[in-house]
């Protein structure tokens, strides 16, 4: 193992790249494990690794947070969601913060677990979070089919599922943004298989590698596009290829469209991408929570100085925001790529706040 | 940690990240009880405090035990009141002699689980010198309280020439613990009932007074002892770094980690370096006597896989420098979290 690291540590310094290059890692998952395995301390300087918009926690809009919060407030319901968005800050307020007032919030690991507990509690209105990119969107598909299929009325999901892809594209076209070749994330690649990039490659010339978490598949990835660059080639390569086919999961992308329509999505830092969402087909809506539970027009707005969005389309790097560390740290976010388990934000200040 | 009394305590209400035993927690002993109550004992915030009863060194502490669930695997909140007592009193190298027990009991609590609890709290003992001289039993209305706390408070006495202590360590000091980390936070977390995967992690929850004592046996030269518990392993170094002013390398291929408990922390995103141990104790000693302390530990059948995980470099700032296995270096800072309250 620690052999062919060094070996791809060589590589890489006799190959750098004769000017210097941007790689986004898309996913959040990748920029922890780069940070917390110190991988730029092993890659010449020139190569320069951005994070990208691939924590779903990050890019879910504070209106979200806050509608969410709005509906636990005004009705009697359980509130299930997964841990890293309990912390999140809303527009004034968490649902750490109102579960600490009394609302009942619970922490989720699966969602199979909270249509047991709707099932369970049939006298309580249940409300699962559901949250993430391709990799989630079959999970939270199986569950409402069950709930259809069961007819348990008491459960539903407030949905903010989005797709990867569509958002790198809104990236490419962001003159802004520079991006010199794409980290591709292994887990939704492994849903989606490989296609969905091939316009990347072909349309923009851009490299992109599905890549795996160890430090091993990231070094042999960025190999990859070191290679491609050098070659001034530009193609869809699979690093990841334990768990990663080009077809993907045929069975779980039918599951998902089964469920669900695409649609448009507001993605917080990056606007509304057009083809980027899921909305539950009419079959499934007396599952949606904002159809189930109106309320009030909230009005969201961003924290002052956040600057989240240069942040998730790598334009900025997580210090040089003005509130890095500064006012915005993890235990008093300001955005949540300072709360997320992938945030960058958190990812830089657990692992890199300070050049050893 | 450090203590700036001018600092207010601006949070308006306790929410549990005050019970997490990471920055949080650190605010409110700081900025609200040192306030009120502090004195040259309280300040060092050690696990134990040392005093002076005429001529007489005795270690003192107290500690309260709130576990959900109550049974889990490795263990139940009766032997985990007992371990935990035994482990913060023997950070200063005293032997526990003397312990209370409060109970504080919800309505309805089963008396055959409270049998069991106290059957387990008796076997513990066992194992050592401790006696339960006094307690006191309190139920409350249910609802009030969760099924049974408990309450605990213990005393120890002294060797002679024993002096442990975070200010005695120097430069040069191995550092060393007994095996596994992160098995007590991990177990809990997976026989909570909304946590619906089984494993067959076994919380790591033992009384380490033997193995303290055999290793004191085979050196004086054992400068400082810390119970590793909330906030686990990194949280406990970065605050004897702090406290002692020493910089710390610690080598990440040398923590020992069960295999089964990396996997969990990794599907979960935590990390285990942060979470919770009940019966891992961490110890700086002169290096010249780290392999004479390790086989001492190893021999104890707590400490069978102790490790040499790292050494106090320079004097410093407090700096808790983790190398990875790929040479590669980051700083192990104090975290916030409260993702496993009720841990202890």
């Amino acid at each position: 193992m620690k052999k062919k690291i060094k070996e791809l540590v060589e590589f890489l310094n006799k190959n750098k790249p004769v000017r210097s290059i941007n790689i986004m890692e898309v996913c959040g998952t990748h920029t922890m494990a780069i940070s917390r395995y110190g991988l730029r301390q092993l890659i010449p300087e020139n190569i320069n690794l951005i994070s990208g918009p691939g924590c779903p926690v990050c890019v879910t809009p504070t209106s979200d947070i806050d509608w969410i919060i709005e509906i636990a407030r005004q009705y009697d319901v359980s509130v299930f969601t997964f841990g890293d968005m309990f912390r999140v800050p809303g527009t004034e307020s968490s649902l750490y913060n109102e579960r600490s007032r009394g609302r009942d919030i619970k922490i989720c690991y699966s969602p199979a677990d909270v249509l047991n507990f709707a099932k369970n509690n049939p006298d309580k209105k249940v409300i699962f979070i559901a949250i993430g990119f391709e990799t989630t969107v079959p999970l939270t598909s199986v569950i409402v089919k069950r709930a259809y299929k069961e007819n348990i009325d008491n459960f539903f999901i407030y949905n903010t599922h989005k797709l990867v892809p569509e958002a790198l594209e809104l990236l490419l076209v962001d003159r802004e943004v520079k991006i010199n070749a794409f980290l591709c994330p292994g887990h939704v690649s492994v849903i989606i298989g490989s296609k969905p990039y091939n316009f990347i490659a072909e349309d923009y010339h851009i490299p992109c590698v599905i890549s795996g978490f160890e430090p091993m598949d990231i070094l042999e990835s960025i190999a990859t596009i070191i290679r491609q660059i050098n070659k001034g080639i530009a193609e869809v390569e699979i690093q990841y290829r334990r768990v990663v086919r080009e077809e993907g999961n045929p069975t779980a992308v039918k599951l998902m469209y089964e469920v669900f329509d695409k649609s448009d999505s507001l993605w917080r830092g990056l606007g509304n991408i057009s083809g980027s969402g899921l909305k539950l087909k009419n079959k499934f809506l007396k599952f949606d929570a904002k159809t189930f539970f109106p309320v009030k027009r909230i009005k969201s707005r961003e924290p002052a100085g956040c600057e989240c969005g240069d942040v998730l389309k790598g334009i900025k790097k997580p210090a040089e925001c003005r509130l890095f560390s500064k006012i915005c740290k993890p235990e008093n976010p300001v955005g949540p790529c300072m709360v997320s388990s992938e945030g960058s934000c958190a990812a830089y200040y657990k692992y890199e706040k300070l050049k050893v | 940690m450090t203590i700036n009394k001018n600092k207010k305590f601006k949070d308006k209400i306790i929410q549990l990240s005050h019970g997490d035993g990471g920055i949080k927690t650190g605010e409110l002993i700081n900025n609200l009880l040192l306030k009120y109550f502090g004195n040259e004992i309280l300040n060092k915030l050690e696990d134990s405090a040392v005093l002076n009863c005429s001529g007489k060194r005795i270690a003192y502490t107290t500690d309260s035990f709130v576990v959900n669930p109550i049974f889990f695997p490795g263990g139940d909140i009766g032997k985990l009141s007992i371990c935990g007592t035994i482990n913060d009193l023997v950070t200063t190298g005293c032997t526990p002699v003397a312990m209370s027990l409060s109970f504080i009991l919800e309505e309805g609590f089963p008396v055959p689980d409270f049998e069991k609890i106290l059957l387990s709290i008796k076997n513990t003992t066992l194992d050592t010198n401790l006696k339960i001289v006094t307690g006191d039993t309190k139920v409350v209305e249910k609802g009030s309280a969760d099924k049974i706390f408990i309450n605990t408070s213990g005393i120890g006495f002294f060797g002679n020439n024993i002096d442990i202590s975070p200010r005695k360590i120097e430069v040069g000091d191995k550092i060393l613990i007994n095996g596994g980390i992160a098995e007590h936070g991990t177990a809990i977390l997976s026989s909570r009932k909304e946590f619906n995967f089984k494993t067959s992690i076994v919380s790591d929850c033992a009384p380490l007074s033997s193995m303290v004592n055999d290793m004191l046996s085979a050196s004086k030269k054992i400068h400082a002892l810390r119970d590793a518990t909330r906030g686990g392993l990194a949280s406990i170094l970065f605050e004897l770094a702090r406290a002692s002013e020493i910089n710390i390398n610690i080598h990440d291929d040398k923590i020992p980690v069960k295999k089964e408990v990396r996997g969990i922390c990794e599907f979960l995103g935590l990390d285990p370096l942060y979470i919770a141990n009940e019966g891992k104790m961490v110890v700086f000693v002169d290096r010249k006597d780290a392999d004479k302390v390790l086989k001492a530990m190893k021999k104890n059948k707590y400490g069978k896989d102790s490790q040499i995980i790292g050494e106090v470099t320079e004097k410093g700032e407090g700096l808790v420098i983790l190398v990875t296995e790929l040479g590669t270096r980051r700083i192990l800072d104090l975290q916030y979290s409260e993702q496993l309250p009720r841990i202890c």
